[in-house]
């Protein structure tokens, strides 16, 4: 089976997790205890009046079979109705807001990978010597800081005591007022608009939350690469590499590394649910206007629409990078045939 | 049995969750004033003798918070990983012996809910249910029930190819029998690796979500919600008001962190083959 089908199958394995995904979603926000519409309206002192007005507005009245059918339709056609809060069609706001949370998630996912890989294949040739020992303890450190206060420690010294780094945002605001996107994805933006200050700006502003996201995150990759690359440096062609003669430099990168990568890609990949998780709170500390500090707001402001909105568009998002790295393992490794 | 060169993760991980775990306990013992209540200092004083934590903005004792913040984290993360625990391999024993189409949906949800970012997914269950102990504890415990699911049905799926459940069977046992009898018992091992692991992931979870300010209310002393009121000082340079309560989360974090990678390495003794 070619990889064209391959991809097919995956698609249609998909389908269920995403339907899942959705059913799980609607659950929490229809069926688990809680009305949105006593949230909304504050608590106490709601005649029922306006609790039942709310209610026919957000359509919450019907029949919950009639709702989840209506609610599936919606997610499928990528409408989540107007936002209480500011009014906006909540998908216009989410696609808004989506590049900038696509913009740190990828730059903090190659950082991640760059110190993740280094420091678990520097690990893996020191193996059981002080090296490997202190790459071990920093890598379980890492992923046992959590994300908002090494950001606020970030922030604190970087922005605030030294001043090396803006203390949030995306750009300047001064330029930022002057500056019409075209993806919202700025360090591409500012390029194609030509504006080379601009550019830097936008590198300097995500300096600070991209190597946030990327320490949480490079402690897994680091410990995968590790184990991974102690499984490899065992097989037998490493040692026939060795016995040719090659260079150490050359049988851990082409011999040792290439293979280990495999199981890393994976990793990666599912990291990416980690990375979102890690995104919400970067993004609150660094007010980086994405999805996940839309979804916070949305919850302190009771927006219903928006909270659904936003928690479809996530899953929507993680699907899709799930399927993007099965197909690129795939690839990768060309024993993967289903 | 323990040996300090080669478990220095397990035994240095245990020293540490112990000295945290015991000085939460111990808190009033331990801590020298009332966590909520105002000390003679003034406000926002930098840590020195005898508040060597510093004081907030409330003139309340830092290191007095540090030791009682441990409490909810602590207690939160231990109770919602056992809840976890105790679901999430169930379902896993059930799902991995049944097989059949059982298996496939539970798989399939259970894939779907650990492909969702654990933390987003708590957070949309403690908006809905509303911020409070219990329910901080019903959203963490649910979000982890597929870690124990996929190990457990993992593990049953090896196990019940062997000859002696062969045997069981062949001896008229029932099925429910040969499950809890012969073949749960063999998943336990691996099941076991979890825990650690996964309350150091709670402790961060519960850090975040307290954080955020789904937590309890104030005055309570708590990690996370701790960090969050000193993030309002941090343009001033209060630094001590966030430091330490992040400190204290991540040696918690660690110390579980650490037990799990040293059980890991116990269990798995061909990682360490040049030791």
């Amino acid at each position: 089976m070619g990889v064209g089908r391959y991809i097919l199958a995956r698609l249609a394995l998909t389908v269920p997790m995403l339907l899942i995904l959705l059913s799980l979603v609607f659950i929490i926000l229809r069926i688990l205890p809680g009305d949105p519409c006593l949230a909304l309206l504050g608590g106490r002192n709601v005649t029922p009046e306006r609790l039942a007005e709310c209610r026919e507005l957000l359509g919450l009245n019907r029949p919950l079979v009639v709702q989840y059918m209506d609610y599936l339709g919606s997610a499928v056609r990528l409408d989540f109705g107007t936002s209480i809060r500011t009014g906006m069609p909540v998908t216009e706001e989410l696609w808004l807001r989506f590049p900038a949370t696509f913009e740190l998630a990828l730059y903090g996912m190659l950082g991640a990978t760059a110190l993740g890989v280094a420091s678990g294949v520097y690990a893996s040739v020191r193996h059981d010597r002080r090296a490997d020992h202190i790459v071990r303890v920093v890598n379980i450190a890492s992923f046992s800081m959590p994300i908002f206060w090494i950001g606020l420690m970030f922030l604190m010294l970087f922005a605030v005591r030294w001043r090396l780094f803006p203390a949030g945002g995306r750009l300047d605001p001064v330029a930022a007022a002057l500056f019409t996107p075209i993806t919202n994805i700025y360090t591409i933006d500012t390029l194609l608009r030509g504006d080379l200050r601009l550019f830097l700006s936008a590198v300097h502003h995500l300096v600070l939350p991209a190597l946030t996201l990327a320490i949480v995150v490079s402690g897994f990759i680091g410990r995968m690469t590790r184990s991974s690359m102690l499984d490899v440096l065992d097989r037998e062609y490493v040692t026939v590499a060795r016995a040719k003669g090659l260079r150490e430099r050359t049988v851990i990168r082409r011999h040792a590394l290439a293979n280990a990568l495999i199981p890393i890609v994976t990793v990666v990949g599912l990291q990416f649910a980690l990375l979102m998780a890690g995104a919400i709170l970067t993004e609150t500390v660094y007010s980086w206007p994405g999805i996940a500090r839309y979804l916070l707001e949305s919850i302190s402001s009771r927006d219903f629409t928006a909270i659904q909105g936003a928690v479809i568009f996530i899953a929507f998002f993680i699907s899709a990078v799930n399927l993007l790295v099965d197909v690129f393992y795939a690839r990768l490794d060309p024993r993967i045939r289903f | 049995m323990l040996r300090l060169g080669r478990d220095y993760l397990l035994i240095s991980g245990m020293l540490i969750v112990g000295v945290v775990v015991t000085a939460t306990i111990l808190a009033p013992f331990v801590a020298p004033f009332d966590p909520t209540a105002p000390t003679p200092a003034e406000r926002l004083q930098p840590p020195g003798p005898p508040y060597y934590m510093g004081t907030d903005q409330l003139q309340r004792d830092v290191f007095s918070r540090m030791i009682y913040g441990g409490r909810i984290p602590i207690l939160v993360a231990v109770l919602s990983c056992a809840i976890s625990l105790v679901g999430g391999t169930l379902l896993g024993w059930i799902a991995g012996f049944a097989g059949g189409r059982l298996d496939r949906v539970l798989s399939l949800v259970m894939d779907a809910i650990y492909s969702f970012p654990a933390l987003i997914l708590a957070i949309a269950i403690v908006a809905m249910l509303g911020p409070g102990l219990a329910n901080m504890i019903a959203a963490i415990a649910f979000v982890y029930i597929p870690t124990y699911f996929r190990v457990a049905r993992g593990q049953v799926l090896a196990v019940r190819v062997q000859e002696f459940v062969e045997a069981s069977r062949a001896l008229g046992a029932s099925r429910a029998r040969t499950l809890f009898r012969h073949i749960a018992p063999n998943t336990l091992p691996a099941v076991m690796t979890v825990p650690s692991f996964n309350i150091a992931d709670a402790i961060l979870t519960e850090a975040a979500l307290s954080f955020l300010g789904f937590g309890l209310p104030p005055p309570t002393p708590d990690w996370g919600f701790d960090i969050q009121n000193g993030q309002k000082f941090l343009q001033a340079g209060f630094w001590w008001l966030i430091t330490f309560p992040g400190l204290m989360i991540i040696l918690l974090s660690v110390g579980f962190g650490m037990i799990g990678e040293g059980t890991n390495d116990r269990l798995n003794p061909r990682r360490r083959r040049a030791a």
